[in-house]
């Protein structure tokens, strides 16, 4: 099953178990089904649940909040995340700020298409989760894996507080797995999970980069005799400490590698926390491998220089292999 | 127009005006004394006709999204003056908790929506309610439960809004944006703040009703908000109400209005001065009748303050500091 699959699987699954459950977005109903097809052949299973809404992020997600707070289980659609931007007020200051100011949780789920694809140019390819994590509320969480993608979902959906879930566009069709959807064994959503054990350093990853974390563990495995073990995020708000410090206390070494710009995201606060929290385990400094601090470029090859890939992890591990 | 409003109704009305007047002039005395109130204070001075009338128009089972200078809609709706005076003063007794304050309040299980406070931000969520109801098949045809929305003409301007707006309209959704046009948007005047003739020319552009109505005639504002409530249950869609008045206030206790042009004041009356006269010429109420009315409305507001003032405020130290309610995310599992 390809990662997108999953997810329309999980979809679907929603739609047929909890009446509660609609999904509102552009483009995501009749033969069309979504801009990359997510919910292709759901509106007609399920009439009247599955809507399309005008181009207006704003209102699609404040009428999430509203559905919510009556009782449903919304999701909305993005087109991409980039566009999410519009719906900056809603996230932030609506739904997230609604549980602690009005003691009321707020239960919707916003479905993000985040990250890099050639030729996607400035405003398809972003990584919101900097701007999204940065205000309390808003549970963030990045999907790397098929299972991840299907049972992830269904967790966001069964949370109580609101969560931006950002699905990689560059998996929706690249990444192919098998796993049992029955299987009710799975880490919970705010988990994260090592996904190749290691003895020499941590890979810190989420999302689309956690591939090019294992592709460069197996090739530091290989060709280097290091040892890398590479720790997959899944949730990104809140951050689970307990995995990443024990992971470091393990090795001693971290690297964290992300898609997403450097300035006061996710790759800086994993590094104030082995700071704060790991510091007698460190026995190097932290290194951060984040995208350039440019907008993301529309040419191929810029574009592909622009996020740290499996090489660039391989070359900042040999460095910190020798420190 | 008037001669189909009930008495009962409009003495209704003049009660939840004269007991937001009383209200709102007291939580600004309170503000000017200082101490007692930190921020501000919102009066909803010269919009008390409009916005009591929605408040009275609408049943328990509705949905009311009031902004800034709604306190009257609030009373007519259900809010107590104790809870005003609770989050007002930041009292934990209040379903703020000290949390919010002023007018960011309401409740969420009552259909009283708690404001933030960027300008059109609660229309789609009222529009969200009023969808679920119609998917989980709680609405009835012909007795649907409406939506009101407060927006004025600086909010109208607003990305939020329109957005909002045109998705009631595509929806077919009964809600009612009331519009309050008070010529100020905080110290900028309408003509700064949109083009067009009239904002109920809006309607028309988003495929609603639109109706007007003196903002300073509380039966002109009873009849008209009325008539749209009343269509919008009926399903006929949303409404836009537009009344033009003044607000007789600053933006909050803080600002005195000194820039309010004085050609503009003597254009617009007092809606409730205007309301006392009209209801004691045509024998609804007496002259004791009103005093009584005004007499029960300040031992309300006073008795109000007083309990809220003897109540305990928040403690950092006991403070739940959690943004979320899952405060094990690690355990979270669907079925």
């Amino acid at each position: 099953m390809k990662y997108l699959e999953a997810i329309r699987l999980a979809l679907s699954d929603l739609l047929a178990t909890d009446q509660r459950v609609f999904i509102y977005g552009q483009d995501i109903a009749g033969p069309f089904g979504g801009a990359f097809k997510a919910t292709k052949g759901l509106s007609e299973r399920f009439p009247g649940r599955v809507l399309n809404s005008p181009i207006s992020e704003d209102a699609m997600t404040g009428v999430a909040i509203g559905a919510a707070m009556d009782g449903m289980r919304p999701i909305v659609e993005y087109q991409f995340a980039d566009f999410a931007s519009v719906a900056f007020n809603q996230l932030v200051n609506h739904a997230g700020s609604t549980y602690y100011r009005t003691g009321r949780p707020c239960p919707l789920v916003a479905r993000f298409p985040v990250g890099g694809t050639p030729g996607g140019g400035p405003f398809h390819c972003q990584m919101p989760e900097a701007w999204l994590s940065n205000h309390p509320g808003l549970v963030v969480v990045a999907p790397a894996t098929v299972a991840d993608a299907y049972f992830m979902l269904k967790d966001a959906v069964a949370c109580r507080d609101p969560v931006c879930f950002l699905e990689h566009k560059y998996l929706y069709y690249h990444l192919e797995a098998e796993f049992d959807p029955q299987s009710g064994e799975h880490p919970g959503l705010g988990r994260a999970v090592v996904r190749r054990p290691g003895e020499d350093l941590t890979i810190v990853a989420w999302s689309g980069m956690v591939h090019h974390a294992i592709a460069a563990a197996a090739e530091l495995e290989a060709h280097h005799g290091i040892s890398a073990e590479v720790v997959d995020l899944r949730c990104i708000r809140p951050l689970d400490e307990e995995t990443i410090l024990a992971s470091l206390s393990r090795t001693g070494r971290i690297i964290i590698a992300s898609e997403g710009w450097p300035f006061g995201g996710p790759t800086a606060e994993v590094a104030a926390l082995v700071a704060e929290k790991g510091f007698p385990y460190l026995d190097a400094p932290p290194v951060r491998l984040a995208a350039r601090d440019t907008p993301i470029p529309y040419h191929p090859e810029l574009f592909s220089a622009h996020h740290p890939d499996d090489q660039a992890i391989v070359l900042a591990a040999l460095e910190l292999a020798k420190f | 127009m008037t001669s189909v409003i009930e008495p009962a109704d409009r003495i209704r009305l003049f009660k939840v005006m004269v007991l937001a007047r009383t209200s709102d002039d007291r939580f600004a005395r309170l503000y000017a004394q200082g101490g007692q109130i930190a921020g501000s204070a919102f009066s909803g001075r010269g919009q008390e006709a409009l916005s009591g009338a929605a408040g009275i128009c609408l049943r328990s089972s509705d949905v009311f999204a009031p902004l800034i200078r709604d306190q009257a809609g609030r009373y007519g709706f259900g809010e107590t003056p104790l809870e005003a005076a609770r989050t007002v003063l930041g009292r934990t007794t209040g379903l703020m908790r000290g949390r919010e304050g002023n007018v960011h309040r309401g409740d969420w299980s009552t259909g009283l929506l708690p404001m933030i406070s960027h300008l059109g931000a609660m229309v789609s969520p009222v529009v969200g309610m009023l969808m679920a109801r119609r998917m989980s098949g709680k609405q009835k045809d012909g007795e649907l439960s409406v939506g009101v929305a407060s927006i004025g003409d600086g909010g109208m301007n607003t990305g939020s809004l329109h957005e909002a707006f045109n998705v009631a309209a595509v929806e077919r959704v009964p809600l009612v944006l009331l519009v309050a046009d008070n010529q100020y948007a905080y110290s900028t005047t309408s003509d700064r703040s949109y083009a067009c003739k009239h904002l109920v020319d809006r309607a028309i552009g988003y495929g609603v009703v639109g109706h007007r109505c003196d903002g300073t005639d509380a039966d002109a504002c009873l009849a008209t908000v009325g008539a749209a409530i009343a269509a919008a249950r009926a399903g006929k869609g949303p409404q836009m109400v537009v009344a033009d008045l003044l607000r007789l206030a600053g933006h909050g206790a803080h600002d005195d209005a000194s820039y309010v042009d004085e050609d503009v004041k003597s254009r617009f009356g007092d809606c409730v001065q205007h309301y006392e006269r009209t209801l004691v010429q045509q024998g609804v109420l007496s002259a004791d009748g009103v005093t009584a009315i005004r007499e029960d409305a300040r031992k309300q507001i006073e008795a109000a303050v007083a309990q809220a003032s003897t109540e305990p405020q928040p403690d950092p130290a006991k403070e739940d500091w959690s943004p979320r309610v899952e405060r094990d995310l690690v355990n979270v599992r669907s079925a």
